[in-house]
């Protein structure tokens, strides 16, 4: 059984909803009642049937229209993907893992098949039916990475490893949470992190750094990171900061429900074989605090999280206009009971 | 108000002799004064394999200091811009083994680095150091443009008019700083423009 993709809009009407199903299998970040960093990074191995971590590429109701979205972003700022001249070679390994892994977890959607160099590749929920030359890209519609990027969920950067650091020299960058790949690209670790607060003093990216240069193939690692959306807008760049930003003016008691959006990354890293790259897929999944509070350990748990959320952290997730809005709305479904361990809703 | 500083944010150096023979200095205003406070560390001889470039602003000073160093060249430029030509072709044809000094302001350090890192040349192999204005050239995240010589915070868009904050987070491959919107959640919060990079 396959499926059944939504069609939706991530701005204008904003029609984005997750079904039952899909709230249930939200890979909600909080595995206890406060929240700071910490490396939290853990082999991205797969995970129970029904959860994100099924398939280790997840594809889920939202493929089409967020494919539809990111191809209207891509129309309006070509600047979203871009790839150092160096980095072409990676953009095939990426090409491979994204067909491989889509294919394997969704073979009714997805259909890969290899005769040497000569490649057909057969995506149903978009009608893409293409034969190509691996290597070859004048075979392909666009670059290898944006070809596969504009057919899967999330951003991905393509980070360079050299010099013991990682270098952020390619990119599809659509969905992202406030930052520029086209200020940040050809950045090294250090670097494209660097306006974020309280990390560097903890040595939070030193470690990082040490842990990712060691990925191995095969061996891929994953983390969660969130912040939260008003409005379900993929959309969140700076590029379009003053067109999305007045709506963190615009949250109401009435409105908190179906405006305030938890946003939360999966992100995973995987060493790419032939160029030795780090490709970091970072997969966005929305939430808006109706569906999220339909689970009441959850609801509990995310009042006492960002009722007791560090100030710097705060105001670097954007939150601090509709905060106290968000926590007194949150407060009236937490009845100080106890949550039980663990990132699952009861 | 500024953002307290960011490891994105370049720090600049002292120039000092490199081994090698062939030096290639590009200036501005007073990065002059760079220059010739390193020629009393430079081995006798140094400046025999030298080339010196240099814009030297409104109030043309310090050619004549720089001349006497008797560099093999010393071209002088009216502006960055109609220097960029020669630069690249400079940059193109230059050997192994040649040594790269940038001194002046930011604005010139960074335009300069650019050009030599579209070149090959690896930003840690440059000397560098910042003397005069702390005048920042500053990308519009929302636009593109790059709006010259901003001495205030926040800075209004040369280009599409936004009133930008302007952050520390700094691309050498922009050579620039990034400015975003300061007011993108109520455009009726408007905050003092104060002067603080001069």
């Amino acid at each position: 059984m396959g499926i059944t993709f939504r069609k939706e809009t991530f701005r204008d009407d904003y029609t984005f909803r997750n079904s039952p199903e899909h709230i249930r299998r939200f890979p909600f970040p909080f595995n206890e009642d406060s929240y700071m960093y910490a490396v939290n990074i853990e082999p991205h191995v797969v995970g129970p049937k029904g959860s994100v971590l099924e398939n280790l590429i997840d594809v889920d109701e939202h493929y089409v229209s967020e494919m539809q979205d990111r191809a209207l972003v891509l129309a309006e700022d070509p600047l979203r993907c871009q790839s150092l001249p160096h980095m072409t070679l990676a953009g095939w390994d990426l090409l491979e893992l994204l067909m491989e892994q889509q294919a394997l977890g969704y073979p009714e959607h997805f259909t890969l098949e290899r005769n040497g160099d000569r490649w057909r590749w057969i995506n149903r929920p978009l009608g893409i039916d293409d034969t190509f030359t691996f290597g070859d890209t004048s075979t392909l519609p666009y670059g290898p990475m944006e070809y596969i990027t504009r057919q899967s969920q999330g951003d991905f950067c393509i980070l360079d490893q050299r010099d013991g650091n990682l270098w952020m020299d390619a990119g599809m960058v659509t969905t992202q949470a406030d930052w520029s790949l086209d200020f940040d690209i050809g950045m090294n670790f250090f670097e494209w992190h660097a306006p974020v607060p309280l990390a560097h003093e903890k040595g939070i990216f030193t470690r990082a750094l040490k842990f990712l240069t060691n990925i191995q193939q095969g061996k891929p690692a994953r983390r969660l990171n969130w912040t939260m959306t008003i409005n379900p807008r993929l959309d969140t760049s700076p590029e379009n900061y003053h067109k999305w930003g007045p709506d963190r003016a615009t949250v109401t008691p009435d409105n908190v429900g179906q405006k305030v959006h938890l946003r939360v990354e999966l992100q995973s890293f995987w060493r790419l074989p032939r160029s030795n790259a780090i490709v970091f897929p970072i997969r966005c999944y929305l939430i808006k605090m109706d569906e999220l509070v339909t689970q009441p350990k959850w609801a509990r748990r995310l009042h006492r999280v960002i009722r007791d959320l560090p100030e710097e952290l705060a105001t670097y997730k954007g939150l601090t206009r509709y905060r106290p809005t968000l926590v007194e709305w949150l407060s009236k479904l937490d009845d100080g009971s106890p949550t039980s361990p663990g990132f699952g809703p009861d | 108000m500024a953002a307290k500083t960011i490891i994105s944010r370049p720090i600049y150096g002292t120039l000092s002799p490199q081994p090698g023979k062939h030096h290639l200095f590009i200036a501005d205003a007073e990065g002059a004064l760079a220059i010739t406070d390193m020629a009393g560390k430079a081995p006798s001889g140094f400046f025999d394999g030298a080339e010196i470039v240099f814009i030297p602003g409104p109030e043309g000073k310090h050619i004549a200091g720089l001349e006497a160093l008797k560099p093999a060249q010393l071209h002088i430029a009216p502006s960055f811009a109609s220097l960029l030509p020669r630069l690249r072709q400079t940059l193109t044809n230059a050997r192994m083994g040649l040594r790269l000094y940038l001194a002046g302001t930011e604005g010139l350090i960074g335009q300069a680095m650019q050009v030599a890192l579209e070149a090959g040349i690896d930003h840690t192999s440059m000397q560098t150091e910042h003397r005069g204005s702390l005048a920042r050239r500053m990308q519009c995240v929302h636009c593109k443009g790059i709006t010259e010589n901003v001495t205030t915070q926040p800075a209004l868009c040369s280009h599409c008019g936004l009133l930008l904050l302007v952050r520390d987070h700094y691309s050498r491959r922009l050579a620039a700083f990034q400015g975003v919107c300061i007011n993108a959640e109520d455009r009726s919060e408007i905050p003092p423009m104060e002067e603080i990079f001069r």
